[in-house]
């Protein structure tokens, strides 16, 4: 199972759960199981998260894989100027 | 028998300081900004803007001016369709394009003195001026607000009526300007604070800053009658000019065709659209080219500079220095419209330190001013400006030089990154390092001079990128990237494909392709145009090899694994190695017609692996006693660039970024009336930092190679200006023995806090 | 009111123009004579974008009237270049990479021109208050002195 925080307002909209372990074996698997458990998260997950497997932060990555053991942060989406 | 090849290696050009491929036409005049380009029979555009800081708009009657002979078109609210309520990401801010849409023309309300209300098009400048004139808007004039903490209080002038706080629960009854809160963090700060020996608490402010880029914004669009849209103008990110256009107008992507043209200076301001989509508006009507361009005053009053702030933090450590709790809270103005900056600010505070217990709230405010664009690094300087100037005051309490309590509670490779991931392996410990080996660093001060030390953090991005790359009937080849040149890219991309194929660095012609001819790119921004584009030139490289390959094994009657391309050349390798003579890229060109057709590759990614870049920055300054005048006698620097493949242009990228820093530091700020306007909207009292006000900035590139690029590339582009605010501020500190927590650090601010200590006058 | 028709010398070429009152050289230079190499930064003569010469003189072409110039010569950035050669501050702002997005070079060049043709020897803190009237976001400044110092030097050995 794969370990997964969500960082920052995120974690309101889980009821508190700020960490949960989750058997994603993909980014866009992980935010079908996320939006099962919370319907409210649907919208924010596909307007703008980053996400960090294992400290590499990735974004707009639908597809990439994640292990058993990964280590899984979603944060807010960074960009630049 | 082994036939020996005695040619020598392809000269190798990562690294080195070649000349720019687009240099000569920028050092001659020829190169074409985005004012520079004309089209026949075009009309000159000119946007009426509100005079207004906060007003209802009741009607805007453009009669008059429509008839005015010479007047072709005048567009108003009317011509953009609402938008619903829609986020999209626009930067790290979630945009709404119900705001998009009215921060390009007004509808309801002006909420910022210079927000567009109406524009014409007209035969000449003169024409289009007196329309204006004749365009009636009667306004209801409303109470405004400006500064962040008026704009947060309950009794403050409300900019909408529908902005409830996100972020808050249960959602709040009223609305106000508040339009979120956010939070970040980890573990348990009272605890962590408990442990400490000592504590650091201080609140700080910033003014809004301008990104002060040396060419205004300009946009020449010419519509045909069927609709099909060519747009030429100076932007980040003609991709994203695109699909604003295309959506605020009802256009189909493919029919719009947008060529960024050079750019005169960017730093995420010109990431956004305010003239682009008028221009189409206005071509549309007059079925003319329409061309716009900014005055300098425009630029001010209509485009996003970056947030004015309130920043509280809160640090503790041990006595022996290590820190045990970090809080901070942040409040940073959105402008108009929501979408501030706050959330980078909050993740990048205390990101260049390992620290157990840390929480982090901001705030995003709207008040009536320019809606904020990015501005390097968006969020960032800000925020780290008050952490590293605490961090410094925390140093001096504990009797600890700051460049080892930094060194001491420093992030490194496999720490917890205050936003949560651990980092990989990142280049912050030889930032100090470096900096502390210089002969800057222990150099001895005069009187009234002071030293000041500060460090700096940005995430860096990677994106969607496409480049290609064509190899041409005589071996030269033609590379054309996607993401607007900012100052360097085309050399820097032109050395990768060089080095990737083996070919002369001067054989190698860079372009940057509009949206008709290249692939989706994001813009110009978030230190990414090298790290992508590089990548995306691998893979083009990539599949031109493998192709090189193919054609030479069918040639040569070989398999495809007996044949290798190494060093520019394709050779017969393994059993059959010797067997035939290499054949060069040039070679090949020459029979690809006869060998299948012309050769290229394209490299289409989502550049993923983006690496982060620390910086640390050493400042001397002299403060005059007489006049508050601060002077940059000094300025050292050292930033991670993982792999410099053009050091010259890092450098350059360092050295403007302090450049910025030192302007925010010192001189920078919007100045407003009480009635709400901008009393310094020229560049002769918005003070940016002249030739005469710094000294040679010595840039050290340290590279430590991001595991995730195929050279180790890191962006380097944003960090740069995060450190100088606190750096000079803590060097006035150590000249002075005064903390300054308000931005700038101009002569009258300076002047008066010795006055208050008694400590101005002439110097002895 | 009519327009004004202006003779005068553009890059040692003669021209013949006809000019609005408040039209600026600028302006005419742009738009009439079609050389955009000088541009427009804030058209009040604070950013030195506009940077030409008249009569030899370093001016903001913002802030003279296309109709004063009647009878004068004026050198802009188009005129520095000698054919094929670039001048050696030409040559010396590429190899040090004193411009990033170039759009305050022109300016630069020309200001810098006019710098070493009054003295051919400045110091670096000459140099840098001689062009305190041009402004540059992108470089800090640094590359651009090391090359105008680099290329003094060199004018002074040839």
């Amino acid at each position: 199972m794969a370990r997964v925080v969500l960082v920052g307002n995120l974690a309101q909209l889980t009821d508190g759960a700020g960490e949960l372990d989750l058997a994603a074996t993909s980014v866009q698997h992980l935010f079908q199981l996320l939006t099962e458990r919370h319907p409210a998260l649907a919208r924010h997950l596909e307007e703008g998260v980053a996400v960090a497997i294992d400290g590499q932060i990735y974004q707009d990555a639908l597809l990439e894989p994640i292990a058993p053991d990964s280590e899984v942060f979603i944060i807010p989406q960074i960009a630049g100027g | 028998m082994q036939a020996k090849t005695s040619a020598a290696l392809p000269q190798s050009y990562v690294g080195t300081r070649t000349v720019r491929p687009d240099g000569v036409d920028k050092v001659t005049g020829r190169a074409r900004f985005g004012a520079d380009f004309n089209l026949p029979g075009q009309l000159v555009g000119r946007v009426l803007r509100s005079p207004h800081a906060h007003a209802r708009i009741l009607s805007i009657d453009a009669s008059k001016a429509e008839r005015l002979p010479g007047v072709k078109a005048v567009v108003t609210r009317d011509d953009f369709p609402d938008q619903s309520s829609e986020f999209i990401p626009a930067g790290e801010m979630m945009m709404n394009y119900r705001d998009v849409v009215r921060n390009v023309m007004a509808r309801e309300k002006a909420l910022y003195e210079g927000h567009a209300v109406a524009a014409v098009a007209a035969t000449s400048t003169a024409v289009a001026r007196r329309a204006l004139k004749l365009i009636d808007v009667q306004y209801e004039v409303l109470p405004h607000v400006i500064d962040v903490v008026d704009a947060m209080k309950p009794e403050a002038p409300l900019l909408h009526e529908d902005l409830y706080t996100a972020g808050v629960e249960p959602k709040p009854e009223r609305p106000s300007n508040i339009a979120k809160r956010v939070e970040i963090g980890h573990g348990d700060i009272e605890a962590g604070f408990a442990r400490a020996d000592v504590i650091v608490e201080r609140e700080f402010s910033t003014q809004p800053v301008h990104q002060g880029y040396i060419e205004p914004h300009a946009a020449l669009a010419s519509v045909s009658e069927d609709g099909a849209v060519e747009l030429w103008c100076t932007t980040q990110g003609h991709f994203i000019v695109r699909a604003h256009c295309a959506r605020l107008l009802g256009l189909d992507i493919g029919k719009v065709r947008v060529t960024a043209s050079e750019i005169g200076g960017g730093f995420g301001g010109k990431t956004v659209v305010y003239l682009e989509p008028l221009a189409v508006a206005l071509s549309r009507k007059a079925k003319r080219p329409v061309k716009l361009v900014m005055s300098r005053e425009e630029v001010f009053k209509a485009s996003g500079p970056t947030s004015g702030a309130r920043i509280k933090v809160k640090l503790g450590a041990t006595k022996d220095g290590k820190f045990t709790a970090a809080f901070a809270e942040l409040k940073y103005q959105a402008g108009a419209f929501q979408g501030s900056p706050v959330q980078p600010g909050t993740m990048c505070a205390f990101a260049p330190y390992d620290i157990e217990h840390v929480k982090v709230i901001g705030y995003d405010v709207v008040s009536n001013r320019p809606k904020v664009a990015a501005y390097r690094a968006p969020g960032a300087p800000i925020s780290e400006f008050a952490v590293e100037s605490v961090v410094d005051e925390l140093a001096k309490k504990l009797e600890i030089d700051p460049v080892e309590l930094r060194l001491q509670n420093a992030a490194r490779e496999g720490t917890k990154a205050a936003y949560g991931p651990k980092f990989g392996p990142i280049g912050l410990v030889d930032t100090l390092h470096a900096v502390e080996k210089t002969n800057h660093y222990t150099t001895p001060l005069e009187e009234w001079q002071g030293r000041g030390v500060a460090s700096g953090f940005w995430f860096n991005i990677g994106g969607e990128t496409c480049a290609s790359l064509t190899v041409n009937e005589d071996g030269t080849v033609s590379l054309m990237a996607g993401t607007p040149d900012i100052g360097g890219l085309r050399a820097s991309l032109a050395m990768v494909a060089a080095d990737e194929l083996g070919v002369p660095y001067d054989k190698v012609r860079p372009i940057i392709g509009d949206t008709g001819s290249v692939g989706y790119n994001f813009l110009t921004g978030g230190s990414r145009s090298a790290f992508s584009g590089s990548m995306a030139v691998v893979e083009a490289a990539k599949q031109i090899k493998a192709d090189l390959c193919t054609r030479a094994a069918k040639l040569w009657e070989l398999s495809p694994d007996q044949v290798a391309f190494e060093n520019g050349q394709v050779k017969p390798v393994g059993d059959t190695n010797g067997r035939h003579k290499p054949l060069s890229v040039a070679d090949l060109a020459k029979v690809a017609g006869k060998t299948g057709g012309p050769i290229g590759g394209v490299g289409r990614i989502n550049a993923q692996g983006a690496g982060p870049s620390f910086g640390t920055h050493l400042v001397d300054v002299e403060v005059d006693p007489e006049t508050g005048r601060v002077t940059i006698l000094r300025y050292t620097m050292a930033q991670d660039a993982g792999r410099a493949i053009h050091p010259s242009y890092v450098e350059g990228q360092y050295q403007g970024g302090a450049a910025q820093g030192i302007g925010w530091a010192l001189n920078e700020e919007y100045i407003y009336g009480a009635d709400g306007k901008l009393q310094n909207a020229g560049f002769l009292d918005y003070r940016m930092p002249v030739a005469s006000d710094v000294p040679m900035i010595d840039a050290i590139i340290v590279e430590v190679p991001n595991p995730r690029h195929p050279y180790g590339v890191r962006g380097v582009g944003e960090t740069p200006i995060v450190p100088p605010m606190a750096a000079i501020a803590n060097a006035i500190e150590n000249a002075t023995g005064i903390r300054f927590t308000e931005l700038p650090m101009s002569p009258p601010k300076v002047l008066k806090a010795l006055k208050e200590r008694g400590l101005n006058g002439v110097k002895a | 009111m009519a327009k004004h028709h202006v003779t005068a010398t553009v890059n040692g070429d003669a021209v013949e123009f006809l000019c609005e009152t408040e039209e600026t050289l600028l302006d005419v230079l742009r738009d009439t004579l079609h050389l955009t190499g000088s541009k427009e930064g804030c058209s009040s003569g604070d950013c030195g974008a506009c940077s030409v010469t008249l009569d030899g003189r370093l001016v903001c072409s913002c802030l003279v009237l296309g109709c004063e110039v009647a009878g004068r010569s004026i050198e802009t950035i188009e005129g520095m270049a000698a054919g094929e050669m670039l001048h050696p501050l030409q040559q010396k702002f590429l190899e040090h990479a004193a411009l990033q997005c170039g759009i305050c070079t022109p300016g630069f060049l020309v200001a810098s021109k006019a710098l070493l043709e009054r003295d051919p020897d400045p110091t670096e803190t000459e140099i840098r208050y001689w062009l305190a009237g041009n402004l540059c976001r992108c470089t800090g400044y640094d590359k651009i002195i090391k090359a105008v110092m680099d290329a003094a030097a060199e004018m002074r050995t040839s």
